[in-house]
């Protein structure tokens, strides 16, 4: 328990990198899902091909391995440098790249399905009293799309604070690497420190998780 | 498929089609550009090299290098995908047992390792289990860390099966003087297997999928071939995490397909009671696949 407590601002440190990691790259992959959705719902079957293409490439490729090109291909190969001096930055960055990457498809999987699950009837009936493209997206179809989308989403929110540890293997010092540091400086605490980690997580996880269920019942289509 | 309504389009008349067609043109040079771009970086540092690709084309690269690395993903895959599903089974119906002190337990179990990265249980068997004396191999660790979490999200889509099957089935086997036991082997657990079978398949894909992250702990799994063995031997790391990539691609979409196979032919077959898509969104649907 004392590691625990000494080590107390290292580990919060450590969690404060997690969250960084989720919110940048939650950001970030939740604009480029909607964009790549936006691609795969189009009537232009380029886009429709690209977007397939990216979302079937990305999804089924693990993590680790998109982390890793990243890391070594882009970083280190291609002299891919978000900072000149500090390393850990770069890789920082570099991690977020993959990250988002990765979770940019899965996003865009679940607008797409959202979008899907608005029956056929609700667009024709909208374009049947004359509303145009944009009426009907933004009063019609968007409103019911969006409350279906929540809950999906916030599970991916969930996946991806987890995933943030993937990040570990191009040596970002966030929660899981750095408990592995803590396993080796305090080789007798390796359960309270693990246990402590583990707290964190649930810390993280848990809230979102309830407020994602509560809006997404609060808001359910009823169908 | 481009003439057919959507929810967000129409048929396309004679002018649609016009500007569709003008659109797919000037979307088409962009996206030629951007491959263009990335295709001449990856040119600049010499990545398109012919001897940087020459190793993949000779059959030692592939039975020295990576087969092996291959054989080890999928013997972890495998060992933990075995285990995940008797531990799915186990804590999926013990959280349903009429008995409290059975499944406030399991469920906690099982909500406490689905709330831990996989990462962090590998680290954890390593260190935990040098800890208690045991030596834990790079194979051990990756499979234990595999099988927990794995095992967890399984046990939940057993549970959603198994709930999923109409309250009928379960009241008339007992009506019948079956035992519990009896109604659960015989009657709800064929069903529910049967009903929740895509989504176990695409669950044991991200299983592996997960077994890369042996990777960070040095277990000489296929990514670690295509990252360390490979680039080592032939100074080609984009290359060779590419053809890895491949590799990778391959087994999931083949097993992706073979869920989809398998969620079709549960849809056509009468004798499942359970309704497979509405089990499926009960343990979380597709999203699942993220992790």
């Amino acid at each position: 328990m004392e590691a625990v407590v000494d080590e107390l601002p290292v580990i919060l440190g450590a969690f404060w990198l997690t969250v960084k990691l989720t919110v940048v790259s939650g950001v970030i992959s939740l604009v480029w899902g909607i964009v790549l959705a936006a691609m795969r719902v189009s009537p232009l079957p380029v886009l429709r091909g690209a977007g397939a293409l990216y979302v079937n490439v990305l999804r089924n490729t693990p993590l680790t391995l998109i982390i890793v090109f990243c890391g070594l291909g882009l970083g280190t190969v291609m002299n891919v440098q978000f900072s000149r001096d500090d390393l850990s930055l770069n890789s920082f960055w570099l991690s977020i790249i993959g990250l988002s990457a990765y979770t940019s498809a899965f996003v865009c999987e679940v607008v797409r399905s959202g979008i899907n699950t608005v029956p056929l009837g609700q667009a024709e009936a909208a374009r049947a009293i004359g509303l145009t493209f944009l009426q009907t997206l933004r009063l019609v179809i968007l409103p019911q799309a969006v409350r279906t989308v929540i809950a999906p989403l916030g599970s991916l929110l969930n996946a991806l604070v987890k995933n943030t540890t993937v990040a570990a293997a191009i040596g970002v010092m966030e929660a899981a690497l750095r408990m592995k540091n803590l396993f080796d400086a305090h080789g007798d605490a390796v359960i309270p420190v693990f246990l402590g980690f583990a707290a964190g997580f649930v810390v993280l996880t848990l809230p979102m998780n309830l407020l994602a269920g509560r809006l997404a019942r609060r808001l359910a289509v009823a169908r | 498929m481009t003439d057919r309504a959507t929810v967000l389009y129409d048929v396309p008349g004679p002018r649609a089609r016009l500007r569709n067609n003008a659109l797919t043109l000037a979307f088409g040079v962009v996206l030629l550009l951007v491959a263009y771009f990335v295709w001449t970086k990856f040119s600049e540092k010499g990545q398109w090299n012919g001897e940087l690709w020459q190793p993949f084309l000779r059959a030692d690269t592939w039975t020295e290098l990576i087969l092996p690395g291959l054989l080890n993903t999928l013997a972890a895959a495998a060992v933990a995908a075995v285990l995940a599903l008797l531990f799915g089974a186990v804590f999926g119906i013990a959280r349903l047992s009429d008995h409290r002190w059975v499944r406030v337990p399991a469920a906690v179990v099982v909500e406490a390792f689905r709330a831990v990265p996989v990462l962090m249980l590998i680290f954890f068997a390593q260190y935990g289990g040098s800890l208690a004396g045991m030596v834990v191999t790079e194979f051990a660790a990756v499979v234990f860390g595999l099988t927990v979490y794995n095992g967890s999200v399984l046990a939940e889509i057993v549970r959603a099966g198994i709930l999923a099957v109409p309250r009928g089935q379960a009241e008339a086997g007992h009506a019948m003087g079956l035992r519990k036991n009896q109604v659960m082997r015989l009657i709800l657990l064929p069903q529910a297997v049967t009903a929740m079978m895509p989504a176990i398949v695409s669950q044991l894909v991200v299983l592996l999928k997960d077994t890369a992250l042996g990777f960070v702990v040095a277990y000489a799994d296929l990514l670690n071939a295509g990252a360390r063995v490979v680039p080592a031997n032939y100074a080609n790391l984009i290359p060779s995490v590419i053809v890895i990539a491949a590799v990778y691609i391959a087994i999931n979409l083949a097993l992706g397909y073979l869920a989809t196979w398998l969620e079709r032919r549960s849809r056509r077959s009468r004798k499942v009671a359970a309704d497979p898509a509405a089990a499926e969104a009960a343990a979380g649907g597709e999203v699942a696949l993220m992790r």
